[in-house]
């Protein structure tokens, strides 16, 4: 070994270019930035408006009002199954849009990036999110990037907002919804909230519960070309079924009345609800809506949405009634009865 | 779904209830023991189905509602302190103790964490030698075994730093508190159908029979409780006061022997406070002297403790059916799941709370 020279103790070292995971500089607004930028983001998501790398956007949205939305996603963790946050962030933002009755065009992400996430797991988090916003036919034309120290955010949190058209003739809204009309549900309830709270508790069924994370953006164009009349659309997140019911109830003054037996719950979701203590009615789903029409537009709305890989599932679960306004009422599955309300904090499992 | 629709069968519930109307000719007033039952009685809108000359009113049988106020704010006050991890079923999270609840302590930075079973908060204290791990052990004989085998397992492994903070409470003695009492109106049980899956049936044979009053061992499923009730009713009508077992595909006379010999292994039977109701006698389990060393409450210090239940509350009536919840003047006013005033407001498994869940009093339905 060669005696140390002068020069070596006065090298300046250089500072690493290629980082395998997220550091602070990342945030920093500097070359770091830039790579990360160019490296993760563009990369995935890259379309004409994206590539200018503007901090804005500036885009044709033709003729039709337009629909805004924005919404948080810091699910943990960020890779589960069925999903990632990124599929989440795309899917939940779309289908807001959806539920207006919007043609979904346009998102813009901002990252929330904690020091010391693998770089790996962003770039596939990045990537299913590309892919996802590449099903649901949106791009996302601008975005943000923050690094906050170790222990300030929980590894990933992602905002998107979105922008979509709605068409002139379409009007919905709580206020069309009338006595009479029926109750559509496009799925299976549940899958959502019990794939992620199998995955935190390290619970094993026998078959893996799964997240129903989806963009329903085309469900509902084939339910609009079945029925130009529909009255009302929500997709039943965080709350469930359950909260999303009691939402329309109180806000349309009419009571809804719903039949357990026609609920879609898969066997492997509600045996989980079960051991948990969980009602699959007030569990979260992310790839699921409610529908009202009129009753004889029931019918070929669920035809539509069953011939469609979103709705395959769809049953009319129950009906707007004029009596007990504000109430939401379930036929029990052995013929009792008792109100569905909304839920007062978390659910919590019981003891026995 | 196997062992699921069986037992919640349309057909059978209707053929059960119109047997049930054709067998019950005079008023009666039955009591469902469990908070279990409870649960699925209310959920399944199982009242409905029977004749409203019978009354169903829900009892002290649900750990949640029975715990002691001092108990929850040791628990609180326990899992506020640093260096502790502690641990819980998810329901007793939300319950008041005197200052707050444990859910509060979570947000101000007490470790505060859900388990699905004591062993895993066994498994907790061996990950983290470096601090203590108290687990909140409640309940009726049903989670008896599981929390004795943690403090075992725990002696065996000769962990130092797990603990529980016990209040276990028992079933029979429960029963005859009620039946001894002046003002009882309940003439007939639905025994809890886990209980005596644990602990057999045969403590109830002197029960039957110094209060002549029938008690049917019932499961949890709505055609379970059905069966209970017009086994319950019919001995009623008959003017019968016998132990029958409805729940027999699961429960036996003598109960589970190695779950009994694990529960008398670390615990003894000593009298017990419960909320609402008072003290009785010999009502629930405390850990045997030589496994003191595992005892939450003379491990922490957590200083004398005065509690004073709010006293708009009417819990004790509620626990003992002597009233339905809507007839509490505070239900769905003052308290309410968001602002408990009382216990029974507070699980799933409360009467106040299932009430008022599903089934609130003046919804046109």
């Amino acid at each position: 070994m060669s005696a140390p020279t002068i020069a070596d103790g006065l090298n300046c070292p250089l500072p690493i270019g290629e980082y395998d995971t997220i550091v602070l500089a990342h945030g920093g607004g500097g070359k770091l930035t830039h790579r990360l930028i160019d490296g993760v983001f563009k990369r995935h998501f890259s379309n004409p408006d994206l590539d200018r790398l503007h901090d804005g956007a500036v885009v044709d949205m033709g003729s039709g009002r337009i629909a805004m939305t924005t919404d948080g996603y810091v699910v943990s963790p960020i890779v589960f199954p069925g999903g990632t946050i990124g599929e989440l962030a795309v899917n939940g933002t779309v289908n807001d849009l959806a539920m207006c009755g919007a043609l979904p065009r346009y998102l813009t992400a901002s990252f929330i990036l904690e020091e010391g996430l693998p770089m790996p797991e962003l770039d596939s988090v990045v990537a299913s999110m590309a892919e996802a916003a590449r099903k649901a036919g949106v791009a996302v034309v601008t975005g943000d990037t923050k690094v906050v120290p170790r222990g300030k955010a929980d590894r990933l949190f992602i905002t998107t907002s979105g922008v979509g058209v709605v068409p002139p003739e379409r009007v919905i809204g709580h206020e069309r919804v009338a006595p009479g009309d029926a109750v559509i549900l496009s799925g299976t309830i549940a899958d959502h909230g019990m794939a992620i709270m199998s995955v935190r508790e390290g619970l094993e069924f026998e078959s893996e519960i799964r997240s129903d994370t989806m963009a329903l953006n085309g469900l509902v164009e084939a339910m609009f070309t079945a029925a130009p009349d529909l009255r009302f659309l929500r997709d039943p997140t965080r709350g469930g079924v359950a909260s999303t019911l009691n939402e329309l109830a109180a806000s349309a003054k009419l009571g809804i009345v719903i039949d357990e037996t026609a609920v879609p719950v898969d066997g492997v979701v509600r045996s989980a609800c079960e051991i948990l203590g969980f009602d699959p009615l007030y569990v979260a789903n992310e790839g699921k809506l409610l529908a009202v029409t009129a009753a004889k537009d029931a019918e070929k709305v669920v035809a539509a949405m069953r011939a469609h890989p979103a709705g395959k599932h769809a049953a009319v679960i129950g009906r707007i009634t004029e009596g007990h306004p504000g109430v939401v009422v379930l036929r029990t599955a052995i013929g009792g009865e008792r109100v569905v309300d909304m839920i007062s904090g978390e659910q919590l499992p019981r003891i026995c | 779904m196997k062992y699921l629709d069986e037992y919640r069968d349309p057909a059978l519930a209707k053929r059960l209830s119109e047997r049930i109307h054709a067998v019950v000719k005079r008023p009666w007033t039955i009591m469902e023991i469990c908070g279990g039952q409870t649960h699925s009685i209310v959920k399944s809108g199982l009242e409905r189905l029977v004749p409203p000359s019978l009354t169903i009113v829900h009892g002290p049988g649900c750990p949640v509602c029975v715990t002691p106020l001092e108990i929850i704010e040791k628990a609180v006050r326990i899992a506020a302190q640093p260096g502790v991890i502690f641990t819980s079923f998810g329901d007793m999270l939300r319950v008041p103790g005197d200052t707050t609840d444990l859910l509060h302590v979570k947000a101000n930075g007490g470790d505060v964490r859900i388990v699905y079973s004591p062993l895993d908060a066994v498994a907790i204290a061996r990950k983290n030698p470096d601090r203590r791990v108290v687990f909140f052990a409640v309940g009726f004989e049903t989670t008896a075994p599981a929390n004795a085998m943690a403090v075992w397992q725990a002696h065996k492994e000769g962990l130092t730093n797990f603990s529980i903070l016990s209040s276990h409470v028992l079933v029979p003695p429960a029963i005859e508190a009620l039946l001894s009492a002046e003002n009882n109106r309940v003439q007939g049980f639905l025994a809890a159908g886990h209980v005596c899956t644990v602990m057999g049936y045969h403590e109830y044979f002197p029960l039957v029979e110094r209060y002549r009053t029938p008690i049917v061992v019932t499961g949890f499923e709505p055609i379970d409780i059905l069966q209970g009730i017009l086994m319950l009713v019919t001995q009623l009508e008959e003017g019968r006061h016998d132990l029958e077992n409805q729940y027999a595909r699961v429960v036996t006379r003598e109960g589970n022997a190695a779950a009994q010999r694990m529960i008398f292994s670390v615990f003894e039977v000593g009298h017990r406070t419960w909320r609402g109701i008072g003290e009785i006698p010999m009502s629930g389990y405390r850990l045997r002297p030589e496994f003191a060393a595992f005892d939450a409450e003379r491990l922490f210090d957590v200083g004398d403790i005065a509690v004073r239940e709010s006293p708009l509350c009417i819990a004790g009536t509620i626990l003992t059916g002597m009233k339905k919840p809507f007839e509490c003047p505070a239900f769905g006013t003052q308290c309410s799941p968001e602002h408990p005033l009382g216990a029974p407001m507070v699980s799933s498994e409360g009467a106040c709370a299932a009430y008022y869940n599903f089934k609130r009093q003046g919804s046109a339905v």
